[in-house]
């Protein structure tokens, strides 16, 4: 190993220690939002199944929907589900050959980012309001 | 020397012996998604906070009903094929293949519950009618 030229090779990051662009880390986002948004659906598809059991069964699934923790787990996934969309939306002009280059996936990044939470606030303000 | 001809590895569709099935799947519900993603966010928010009767109705008109099934239809199918590339860059051998199974399970009884209680709420306003 004495004559092994180690200043000049290409390294893989080592992860730990890397710190991800912006692109990476809304990728990654993708991938957890997707996960994450089970327990959204999960609640809407109980509430909805509780309404045609009994009134008791609903009355138990409606007072978790209307919770604090019912808010917090819808309007995360409403978050998640823009944030799953517009990111999604990303993915298909990658597969089209669009936007991989480094300051176009940084813009995209931001984009995806501003967007999901501008849709999100957007959402929130037309469901209260109405 | 490759042993496999052109023609082969064509016809063979790959190791996965689906060539880009999976992926195109992906991109169909991504994009039937898309449009069904705003539509499901206004049904449902229209929806929560109605009493029992009043939800029942509600999901018993055909448009709430059809959004409703769509959304969760194609969203569990999207999620079950999103799952199944999370758990196969993780997971290997034997938890792999529980993991798989259990997703695809968990999935199909998702989208069974919500159809069940949508065919019940559009049934019950036909008999009520």
């Amino acid at each position: 190993m004495a004559d092994v030229n180690r200043g000049n090779r290409p390294l893989s990051p080592h992860l730990q220690v890397y710190r991800l662009p912006l692109a990476a880390v809304t990728s990654i986002m993708t991938r957890i939002t997707g996960h994450a948004l089970v327990a959204g659906i999960v609640l809407i598809v109980w509430w909805l199944a509780a309404a045609v059991a009994s009134p008791g069964a609903f009355a138990c699934a409606d007072w978790v929907v209307r919770s604090w923790l019912g808010f917090i787990i819808l309007t995360g996934s409403m978050w998640a589900l823009w944030y799953h969309l517009l990111a999604g939306i990303r993915h298909l002009f990658y597969d089209a050959g669009y936007g991989l280059e480094i300051g176009q996936a940084e813009k995209s990044s931001q984009a995806v980012i501003g967007g999901s939470v501008a849709l999100a606030v957007f959402t929130l303000i037309i469901f209260f309001l109405f | 020397m490759r042993y496999i001809t052109p023609r082969k590895s064509a016809e063979g569709l790959g190791s996965a012996h689906s060539g880009t099935l999976h992926h195109w799947q992906m991109t169909v519900s991504a994009v039937a998604l898309a449009i069904l993603t705003p539509l499901f966010m206004i049904t449902i928010a229209r929806a929560i906070g109605l009493p029992r009767e009043l939800v029942l109705a509600y999901f018993a008109r055909p448009l709430p009903a059809l959004i409703t099934a769509m959304f969760v239809i194609v969203g569990m199918v999207h999620f079950i094929k999103g799952t199944r590339i999370m758990i196969d860059d993780y997971f290997q051998g034997c938890t792999r293949k529980a993991a798989i199974i259990i997703s695809v399970i968990f999935g199909w009884a998702v989208i069974a519950t919500a159809v069940y209680a949508l065919v019940r709420m559009g049934l019950g306003a036909i008999v009520v009618l």
